[in-house]
């Protein structure tokens, strides 16, 4: 297994590095670069802002500037950041928390809902329950995040006013007042993304149950006297479980995606925000590396779920 | 004696888009203790679904037992719900199913599946039942039953599933053990090991067993008594010899003259004999007999009126127009 997992990670290096490649030319033929604003800024002398270039070895050829910079990243440098005046390693660990702060209970949430919703309502397929299921999961992905984002806080902080629409990381507050401050704020974040999230996972729970529920072994266990629930939980739960927690692993890169703009709605100071800013603002060691990273998440979580595929199922074995 | 188990105007009935398919239209079949009794027929003629209905293992919805009744030692099963079923399931009967490349759960050792079935219907702590399922597997003959007990089934050829599978269905000793064609999916050497198998723990247990198939050389070598079904009826039922030595319904001489025969020499060799067409749909099936379409002797009475299993010799029932004096007058 660890061998396994080894020779996957050995084997992502030439991925990344192919990824790096073509994310450092594509914002290289990008218009404009950090120092672009300052060629508007008539207080900067044009022979200082020719100095500058070529101290960042801007003017270089494009190849000889990947190069630099992979050296750079190699020995833990992630470049420095223009517009905020930081290194960007220090700028991005700012940032991360509230992300998968947010991220990760969007993802619980999810689950809780998926997962037994899925489950019951495969076990009584056509139902009434079943028939509501669908329809809400149905209503559930149709409705993009920005729209139910902006709705809940049209609702719940503008006309009721009980919950806060703007997230802060510096609460004025300590202990217990602190941690209901925190869990008030991403209630609104957590529930758009995690609802939005569960919609789609409850469709795909239950037609994965719905597949295994008809199997032949299933069968035997009923003719075994087990009883409903642990044949469900026990039989048809655990296979089918197997493509879901795959399914998950491979949506994580997405999800963070999908934070991106869950984050803009609500004004989360997260990895998301963070790219959409350095963005606007041409800040490209800042766009470059945040890419990167969700390069390096979406290989790393492939690799997720294949080791846990090979958990799962005993059927593979992982060589 | 009473019998073991008696169905009696069985009725099992599917609906589907195109209308209620009667796959089981009244069906009377009885064990007796110890006994071997051989359903055969066709695919599509009702055997699963009558084996299944037993222990309501159909998916309800869309099935459903319309009329009838199941009586397992002086109790009806008919009316019992799923739950109260679970007490008999694997405790009083057994089932071991046709596929056993698909039977068994991939994810879970095969130790454990026939453990489960312990622990659920006796009072024993997991190391017993481990214990009790080892000494399962060495009696089906599994080798190595010891190290083989952690495996999962991919790692087990047919075969050996079968094995398995049979351990699986004994290990709570049940009283009648129903095997829906246990050796089609096997290769023919297998098969031969299996049945021999299922004999020798019948006679060690004591158990009667209900055997589906539609192998007619599996019949003549297991049954004591045999139940042709076709299209959801009973057509006949006899004693094993009697069936072979004088077949009464056309559908079971067709068959019988279906079996290859190696015995003949080339001069009475024939061509191989089968039976034309196929099973009718049985969703609004035709009035009168069901197999007068395909039958050679079908007569002007056999599309009008339905013939009744009647008795022709003791412990020998068919049902067939031919012979009939009754009718013969009328036509």
């Amino acid at each position: 297994m660890s061998q396994y997992v080894l020779r996957r990670l050995l084997i992502a290096i030439p991925s990344l590095l192919g990824i790096s490649v073509v994310l450092f030319v594509v914002l290289a033929l990008a218009p404009g670069d950090p120092f672009s604003e300052l060629a508007t800024n008539p207080n900067v002398p044009p022979e200082v802002q020719a100095a500058l270039r070529a101290k960042f070895g801007l003017d270089d050829p494009i190849y000889l500037r990947y190069l630099h910079w992979l050296n750079a990243m190699l020995h833990g440098d992630w470049g420095f950041s223009f517009v905020s005046r930081m290194d960007v390693d220090t700028l991005i660990l700012q940032r991360l928390p509230a992300t998968l702060y947010v991220i990760g209970s969007a993802q619980i949430l999810a689950l809780l809902i998926a997962i037994p919703v899925g489950v019951y309502a495969a076990t009584k397929p056509y139902s009434l329950f079943d028939q509501i299921a669908n329809t809400l999961a149905f209503v559930g992905f149709s409705l993009p995040t920005f729209f139910t984002g902006i709705l809940f806080i049209l609702i719940f902080s503008v006309t009721l006013d009980w919950l806060p629409f703007v997230y802060t990381t510096d609460i004025k507050a300590t202990g217990i007042r602190w941690v209901l401050e925190m869990i008030r704020q991403a209630i609104m974040p957590v529930a758009v993304l995690g609802l939005f999230q569960a919609a789609s996972m409850t469709r795909f729970v239950r037609s994965a149950m719905l597949d295994v529920i008809r199997l032949d072994y299933v069968t035997t266990a009923r003719a075994k006297g087990l009883g409903q629930a642990k044949v469900i939980v026990k039989h048809v739960m655990r296979n089918a479980m197997i493509p879901v927690v795959t399914l998950i692993a491979l949506q994580m890169p997405a999800v963070f995606g999908g934070a991106i703009v869950t984050e803009q709605i609500f004004r989360i100071p997260g990895i998301g925000s963070l790219l959409i800013s350095s963005i606007l603002s041409n800040d490209t060691p800042v766009v470059m590396a945040v890419t990167f990273v969700f390069a390096c998440l979406v290989v790393l979580f492939n690799l997720i779920a294949d080791v846990l595929y090979g958990w799962l199922d005993p059927r593979i074995s992982l060589r | 004696m009473a019998p073991l188990l008696e169905i009696k105007g069985l009725k099992t009935h599917f609906s589907t888009d195109d209308g209620i398919l009667q796959a089981v239209d009244g069906v009377d079949i009885s064990i007796n203790k110890g006994e071997t009794l051989c359903v055969v027929g066709e695919s599509g003629c009702g055997k699963t679904v009558t084996a299944m209905s037993i222990l309501k293992l159909i998916a309800m919805p869309p099935g459903r037992i319309a009329a009838g009744q199941i009586i397992f030692e002086g109790r009806d099963l008919v009316p019992l719900t799923s739950n109260q079923l679970d007490e008999i399931r694997a405790k009083e009967i057994g089932f071991i199913f046709q596929e056993p490349m698909t039977s068994l759960n991939p994810v879970l050792t095969i130790g454990e599946q026939i453990a489960e079935s312990l622990r659920r219907h006796e009072a024993v702590t997991k190391k017993q039942a481990l214990e009790r399922t080892i000494e399962m597997l060495k009696l089906v003959q599994i080798p190595n039953a010891e190290g083989r007990v952690h495996n999962y089934p991919h790692q087990f050829s047919g075969g050996m599933r079968q094995r398995v599978m049979i351990a699986m269905a004994l290990a709570c000793k049940p009283k009648l053990i129903i095997a829906d064609e246990p050796t089609t999916a096997l290769d023919v050497t297998i098969q031969a090991q299996i049945l021999d198998l299922l004999q020798d723990m019948k006679e060690r247990f004591g158990m009667a067993v209900m055997l589906i198939t539609h192998a007619m050389g599996v019949v003549a070598e297991t049954a004591q008594r045999v139940v042709v079904m076709y299209a959801g009826k009973v057509v006949e039922e006899a004693p094993v010899d009697d069936l072979f030595g004088d077949p009464r319904h056309p559908y079971t001489q067709g068959l019988i003259r279906s079996i290859p025969r190696i015995d003949l020499d080339s001069e009475h060799k024939t061509r191989l004999e089968a039976i034309g067409g196929s099973v009718p749909i049985l969703i609004n099936p035709p009035v009168g007999c069901r197999f007068a379409p395909r039958c050679k002797f079908a007569m002007n009475v056999c599309t009008e009126r339905e013939p009744l299993l009647r008795e022709v010799s003791p412990g020998h029932r068919m049902a067939c127009h031919l012979g009939d004096t009754s009718v013969g007058a009328a036509s």
